[in-house]
């Protein structure tokens, strides 16, 4: 580890981190709960609190527990105030985690005063002195301590994934299905949030928490817009978090910025990148369907005009056709002229005639309109 | 506690600012809160709020000046931005509101944290006070900034009541409301850029962090006591004033305390209590389901003495 630069340790922690949280984060977004990755991110600051109480230590593995437990037990929160009825799921959301963070601030700001337990390094983090935090055993000095913590969580969450792939699929598209399967949904869904938690604890250390949010939920929401399938969604979400950390970080370095953030922001600029222009649902792809549609459409309307007007003279002459159809007489010209050119459509006499190859056209594509004329 | 109450607004300045500030946020938040929480749209206060930060840092990149009005303007371009981004990917694409929410609070909030530390670097200590709006800083308002809360206030409240028809149809049936010849997108849009403004005002008191508490924490009590809308409006701008009152007196009171918390936990407070204790709360309930089961209970024991009686089993 000593071998490589303070930058490119930079680069492995972010893109460890972005693997560990992409692997949890691609099934809370398929099970509807990407809000609470912000409030696990939020809360666990108490559990650090909590921790660092009970240590003195800020380097103590100690927090990471009691941070866990904090988030394990928002869940639980959420979940039990959601349970009586009383309140909507995101509303319980948003009534525990701003309690247990103002907890900890409170607690902060009256005992932690002269402490190094600073809140806006905390929930804003920084990647940039992560390699500084080394892990030290004898007198090895084995590289930043940041790249073996959210190591083991990425083998946790792989061993995890791979071993209960079938029933956290299962539980995540159709829970009554794999309760009446015996597979136990509830406990996956426990063990998938501990393991979220765990995962939000190992990287908001080193990266902050906004950008673990924009690591679970971002890089799966950008896969998820490309594929349906869960494991290509999971492998195309990996790639996309080592992409964004990767580019994020060249421009965090150019322009000498924040690297979580832009990180965040190369995020967005993929996603949005993905969303316009993803091939089969993207904005730009519909936009074009829809036009392609209209002008097909309205070339199908004229054409069952002419069809059902046959022979009467006034509905189908060049001059009082856009009467008929609602049109102005620019956007005749312009139907009629593309009809023309392809020869679905004929003039005699100052009137429009459907060929012989137009009502071919119609009928291939309105056949059961035809046939009631 | 009244006593000191009085006292501390006869005697103390800021202390009266800070509370009169605290008051009309609570009462602006909670009342427009209702709405969100009613159109099970809870947590966009929450984005929004996050969202609000680049603004500020590129309103403070442009101008160079530290002017609350120009700052907050840019918060408020910012949470549109945001809210039109979350709604556009919300009906063009399959990913569902509360994804786009995280997605688009996480990245825009990144974005304002790159520009957080360009102005860093780059015009050295003079961007000192804009972390102030991520965690807030109720103890700095000053008379100016109040006033501004106050005028916005009172804009908004009267806009409500002016359109509290169709912000009502629109709420509960919106489908309704366009059926009726009411343009509910507009009408929606428009209820959604009063949030922004309610939540850009806040920002300066509770920080980005705790805004969603003071939307949906006393809308959420005030839902458990009534169900009507206008009762339930005035009761949750009561919750978050009060809360706001008493938060900004217990963290004046102890020294160290800050006062965005403080006044999220007196509303947590509220929260627990008409959770409990409402009439349709969990007490109430489990009282009910022990009566039911006693007389339930006795109906069976009753019962079956007759048919052991009659038919002699």
């Amino acid at each position: 580890m000593i071998l490589f630069s303070p930058q490119t340790q930079i680069l492995l922690i972010g893109i460890v981190v972005s693997l560990s949280c992409t692997l949890v984060g691609c099934f809370l977004l398929l099970r509807n709960m990407s809000m609470m990755t912000d409030a696990i991110s939020h809360t666990i600051l108490l559990g650090i609190v909590i921790g660092f109480f009970l240590t003195k230590d800020l380097s103590s593995p100690m927090l990471i527990i009691s941070a866990g437990l904090i988030g394990v037990l928002t869940v639980y929160l959420v979940e039990a105030m959601h349970s009586t009825k009383l309140v909507s799921e995101d509303s319980a959301i948003g009534i525990v985690f701003p309690l247990l963070f103002s907890i900890a601030i409170i607690i902060i700001s009256k005992y932690a005063r002269n402490t190094h337990l600073d809140v806006s390094c905390v929930m804003l983090g920084d990647i940039t002195f992560a390699p500084y935090k080394k892990l030290i055993i004898g007198n090895l000095d084995l590289g930043a301590r940041a790249i073996y913590s959210s190591g083991v969580v990425l083998v946790m969450n792989l061993a995890f994934l791979i071993l209960f792939f079938k029933e956290l699929k299962v539980s995540t598209f159709d829970p009554a299905l794999a309760f009446v399967l015996g597979m136990m949904p509830s406990l996956i869904h426990y063990l998938l949030m501990t393991l979220v938690s765990v995962t939000v604890v190992a990287s908001f250390e080193a990266v902050g928490s906004i950008l673990v949010i924009a690591f679970m939920i971002g890089s799966p929401a950008t896969a998820y817009l490309l594929t349906e399938d869960l494991k290509k969604m999971i492998v195309f979400s990996s790639i996309i978090g080592i992409l964004n950390s990767f580019l994020g970080y060249e421009i965090a370095a150019y322009f000498d910025v924040s690297i979580p953030g832009s990180i965040a922001l190369m995020t967005g600029i993929t996603f949005l990148c993905v969303f316009l222009f993803s091939p089969k649902n993207g904005l730009v792809f519909q936009w074009m369907t829809l036009r392609r549609n209209k002008h097909a459409f309205t070339k199908d309307t004229f054409l069952l005009h002419l069809y059902n007007h046959h022979g009467v003279t006034e509905e189908i002459s060049a001059e009082t056709i856009g009467n008929h159809l609602c049109w102005s007489s620019e956007q005749v010209n312009n139907v009629s002229s593309a009809l023309l050119e392809n020869g679905f459509i004929t003039m005699q006499e100052d009137c429009f005639v459907i060929t012989s190859k137009g009502e071919e056209r119609l009928r291939k594509n309105y056949s059961f309109i035809l046939e009631q004329c | 506690m009244i006593q000191t109450l009085i006292e501390m607004i006869q005697n103390d300045f800021t202390f009266r600012v800070v509370s009169f500030g605290s008051l009309i946020l609570g009462m602006i938040s909670g009342a427009l809160g209702c709405f969100a929480v009613l159109r099970k749209q809870s947590l966009i206060g929450d984005a929004i709020s996050h969202c609000t930060l680049p603004g500020i840092a590129i309103a403070f990149l442009i101008t160079n000046s530290k002017n609350i009005e120009v700052l907050l303007f840019g918060a408020l371009l910012s949470g549109l931005l945001s809210m039109y981004l979350i709604t556009t990917i919300t009906s063009h694409s399959k990913l569902k509101f509360d994804a786009s929410l995280a997605l688009v609070l996480s990245v825009l909030f990144g974005i304002g944290i790159v520009f957080l530390t360009y102005i860093q670097k780059n015009s050295g200590s003079h961007q000192a006070g804009l972390e102030k709006f991520i965690f807030g800083q109720a103890s700095s308002l000053l008379k100016r900034d109040v006033r501004i809360m106050m005028i916005t206030g009172i804009v908004l409240f009267s806009i409500m009541i002016v359109f509290w028809k169709e912000f009502k149809l629109v709420t509960f049936d919106p489908v309704f409301a366009q059926t009726i010849g009411i343009p509910s997108t507009f009408f929606g849009g428009f209820l959604s850029l009063l949030m922004v403004l309610g939540i850009v005002i806040g920002l300066q008191t509770v920080g980005v962090i705790l805004m969603s508490a003071l939307l949906i924490s006393p809308a959420s009590a005030a839902r458990q006591w009534t169900d009507k809308l206008s009762v339930m409006v005035v009761l949750s701008s009561l919750f978050g004033g009060m809360s706001g009152v008493l938060g900004t007196m217990v963290s004046s009171y102890i020294p160290g305390i800050p006062t965005g918390p403080t006044i999220v936990a007196f509303m947590s407070i509220i929260v627990l209590g008409s959770l409990l204790f409402a009439p349709r709360g969990i007490i109430r309930k489990w009282i009910m389901q022990r009566k039911n089961h006693a007389v339930l209970y006795q109906l069976l024991k009753a019962n079956s003495y007759e048919k052991i009686g009659g038919e002699g089993i």
